[in-house]
Parts: C-alpha cells; structure tokens; sequence
C-alpha cells in the first residue's frame, strides 16, 4: 500500500514502541491514543479527564515529548516511541519523581498524578526548573483540583536537587 | 467523533491533490484544535490529510533574503527554544511562550497555530447558532456572554476573536506565510492572511481551496526589533488562559528617538489588530508616554465595546502603554515571572 493511500474507515496498520516494547496494532482512525492506552491496550494508569487538552491528565510522553494524549489520533502515532506512567519504573524501581511523589505527599485523590509525574519527567529533561516560578509556571498544563501544587513542586524540586548533587560532588 | 477516512500524505503535491479531491478534508498534523472541534462536533471532515510525514514542511532555516523560514511543521516549543529565533526575533519566542502549555506547544505546529479557529463558546456549542460554524445562523454572542469577543473590527455577524498568542507577534514582525496550491506556490503578506468577519465569518483566512501553508517567512528588517519589544498578555488566569488584551510592542530607538516601531494586539479582533497610522505617529519620536499615548489612540480608534467586554477599551490602552514602556526600557515582560514590570 502506498504511503498516501486513502485508507478509509477502516483500521490502518501501525507499529510503536511502547514502554520499550515493539507492538504492531491495528488502529481505527477515529481513536485517539488515550482511547488506544486505555481501551484497547488496558493500560489505564493514562487518565481521561476532560478529554479536551485543557487538564494534562492523560499526559505520556511521545519521542521524550509530554503530549496529551486525548488529542492524538492513534494512526498518526506509527513509528513513534511512546512512554507512559507504567513504563517509568526500571527493574521494579519507582522513577524518582514517583518516589518524590509519595515522599512529599504530592497528590490526594491520585487522578492528575500519573499525568503530572509523565509532564515532570519532561519538564525536568526541558531544564525549566531554575525556581519555583518557572516550575509552576511549565506545570500549568497540568491540573489538580485537589489542589496538591504546593507539594507537586517539593517533589519536583527535590528530584532536581539530587540530580544537580552528584555533579556538584564531582566538581569538588 | 464522525468517522473519516485517513490519508497520509508523503509530499505536498500529494496533500494539495487529496484536498483538492475531497473539498471537506482537512489538514491534520499537532491536532490539538482540530481534533478537539472533531470531538465537539464543529468540525466534521470526511477525510483527514495528515501531513507530519512531508520533510520539507521541517526545520527553521536561514533565508536568502537574511531572514528565517520556519517550516509548517515545527512545533510551538521548537519555534519559541530556537536560538536564532531567540536572538534575532525574540518578540516571536515571547509571544509562544505566553499562550497554551507546554503540552499543547509541543504538540501544536506553526502551520496550524495560524489556522485555529476562535474560542467562542457559542462556536463551540453546536447546540447554539452560529454564523462561523452555520453560516446565516445567527450570532449569540452579540447580546450573550460576551466577555472574549471583539471590540475593533466586528461586524453585526459576528464578534469572534482569533485566539493566537504567536500571530500577535508575526502580525508585528511583518512575517510572510508562503503556501503551495493547485496554481502554484505564492506569498501572502501576514496583514492578509487573517479575515475580519464581515458577512462571511465562517471564513478566517484567505488562504484558497486546496492550498497548504508550507512556511512562515521572518524579514530580516524585523531583526532591528531585538533589542526593544515586549509582548504583554493580559487574562483572567496567569497561566493556560486566552487573552483578554495581549500587546506586541517592538521598537526601533537611535539617539533617543523612535525611527521605526510596531504595534499589534490580540484577544480584540477577528484578527491579529494592526493600524500603520498608530506606527507612524510613534517614529520620529522620542519613546516617552505622550508618543505612546497617541499610538495607543490611534490603534484603537473606533472601538467598541459589548455587554461583558467595555473594559477592554481602556484595559487595551493601558496595556500598549505599559508595553511600550517596557519595550522602551529594554525590559519585556517575563512569561514567567507574571508580575508586571
């Protein structure tokens, strides 16, 4: 089939990485990728909450990118490398943002966190993190009607610190 | 979500002849408006084009003409993180950085950051009329919840605002979109591109049937705006809000006085709202408050206001001042430190 194939309504063939694992799927082209995750995949550590890209609940990160997923079509995603909430974890090992997370009691209901644990893992990478100002300003796709921020910033800060530590040592 | 059928196209050529075959596809590449109206129902294409496969709708490049292209294709963040941007047309990087989060601007591309469409609420609400989504509907916002809308430019069919942070800051900077179609490729000037409503709201843009943005062209005399600019967004919420007022400022100062300058707003029309008189009135004067106050006059004369947005008359004004002040000194506003200098 040529790349420019109308194909239809019917599913189109797409292979990702997902958590570090090759999947070869068949995807409608109306599912998003956060219907795929959830839906079809039973990974539901993804949440859906608006829906509409205004509370980076289902936040997974695409290429290294923290995308909301609710407004990803699925097709569109062949060939991409996709890393969500279930894939952080190495060896049995919490991410140390998830750690932080707990440590700092950075969540009450839990629903937003898995989304802001995937937006800190990028946000970290992104090096927006020279105050707390810069932090809860590059976490406001990010919401928690809960209203944990104040702790959602410790965790963040505190995992910042200690990646800066071990340089600091190596410099001395 | 209607369903649609998918189509990935592998050049331009490919994705003006898959729009040209079916008049209602649509182009799809971040989907972060499009998908999102899909869900809502106000947009209902029967056939996607996705386009995020053409390489040559990528990168940011140096242009002949000493300015930079940057390709349909890069994403928000890409655009506001570029050093050249940052260097040479920072007003550019502010403006980004001042609209959606960091989610959305990754996603989100140049090419489609022109052609969102507005955030009214009764657009978006298909239970409602609306003269943008069915033309001869009806316009509710006019005598309804008006606090978004317009104040300069609007006509009795409707009173949307273009939701764009960044066109703000192009519409300033005098960029150039260059797009591909059925009759060749051409350049649109920025002033162009964008429609006010008239009595055709349902078209935003100028661009014709089957034609494809390829790129955003930055002018090189634009770089002279380096050193004195400020874009000042202001909204009911500090973060992830759409403008109530936003004000691109850039200026051009030797020896104490104004020897070029630009001024555009947003969140106050259909379109990203520049007058070449309030510009003049500004050069060949020196950058204190009663030169601004004049371009603030000019700019926006004829405003009007409606039930919920009067406000943004004098709000408006103070905020282009404020800018101007800012872009004066030298110190344009944070987009993270919300306080405003």
């Amino acid at each position: 089939m040529p790349a420019h194939a109308i194909v239809g309504t019917q599913t189109v063939p797409i292979e990702i990485t997902l958590n570090g694992k090759r999947r070869s799927l068949e995807v409608s082209p109306v599912t998003t990728l956060l219907d795929l995750l959830r839906n079809h995949l039973d990974l539901t550590g993804t949440k859906k909450g608006c829906d509409h890209g205004q509370c980076g609940a289902c936040t997974v990160l695409i290429d290294g990118q923290r995308i909301n997923s609710c407004l990803q079509l699925a097709v569109m995603q062949d060939g991409k490398s996709i890393t969500t909430i279930e894939g952080l974890a190495q060896d049995g090992r919490l991410h140390p943002l998830q750690a932080a997370f707990i440590e700092h009691d950075a969540f009450q209901c839990g629903y937003c966190t898995p989304g802001q644990i995937c937006s800190a893992v990028a946000l970290i990478e992104e090096g927006h993190t020279t105050s707390r100002e810069e932090i809860r300003e590059f976490m406001s796709g990010n919401l928690c009607r809960c209203g944990a921020y104040t702790n959602i910033v410790d965790a963040i800060e505190d995992v910042v610190g200690r990646r800066r530590q071990p340089v600091q040592e190596a410099a001395e | 979500m209607k369903r649609f059928s998918y189509h990935r196209a592998d050049s331009v050529a490919d994705a003006v002849q898959a729009l040209c075959a079916t008049p209602d596809a649509r182009i799809v590449a971040g989907g972060t408006n499009l998908v999102d109206l899909m869900k809502y129902g106000v947009e209902t294409p029967s056939a996607l084009v996705d386009v995020t496969r053409i390489a040559s709708l990528n990168g940011i490049d140096d242009t002949d003409e000493g300015g930079l292209r940057i390709g349909a294709l890069v994403p928000n963040r890409t655009v506001a993180e570029d050093e050249r941007v940052a260097a040479r047309f920072p007003l550019l990087a502010s403006a980004i950085l001042a609209g959606a989060t960091p989610q959305l601007r990754n996603a989100a591309t140049t090419g489609g950051n022109l052609n969102q469409r507005t955030r009214c609420y009764y657009f978006y609400d298909t239970k409602t009329p609306c003269n943008k989504r069915e033309p001869g509907s009806g316009c509710p916002a006019i005598g309804g919840v008006n606090r978004l809308h317009a104040i300069l430019g609007a006509s009795e069919h409707c009173i949307a605002t273009h939701p764009s942070d960044m066109c703000v800051a192009l519409a300033a900077l005098g960029a150039e979109i260059r797009v591909e179609g059925p009759n060749g490729p051409r350049r649109i000037r920025f002033a162009d591109y964008h429609r006010l409503p008239g009595d055709a709201p349902e078209r935003d843009n100028t661009l014709q049937p089957g034609e494809i943005i390829e790129a955003v062209l930055l002018p090189p005399e634009a770089e002279a705006f380096a050193g004195h600019h400020s874009y000042l967004k202001l909204r009911d919420r500090l973060s992830y809000a759409f403008a109530l007022v936003s004000v691109a400022a850039a200026l051009d100062i030797r020896e104490g006085r104004i020897v070029a300058a630009r001024l555009a707003l947003g969140g106050v029309a259909h379109k990203p709202w520049r007058r070449e008189e309030a510009e003049a009135a500004l050069v060949g004067s020196p950058a204190d408050e009663a030169a601004f106050a004049a371009a603030a006059t000019q700019l926006l004369e004829g405003a009007q206001g409606h039930e919920h947005n009067t406000f943004k008359i004098e709000l408006a004004r103070r905020a282009i001042l404020r800018a101007l002040g800012q872009a004066a000194a030298g110190t344009p506003q944070s987009q993270t430190d919300k306080r405003i200098a």
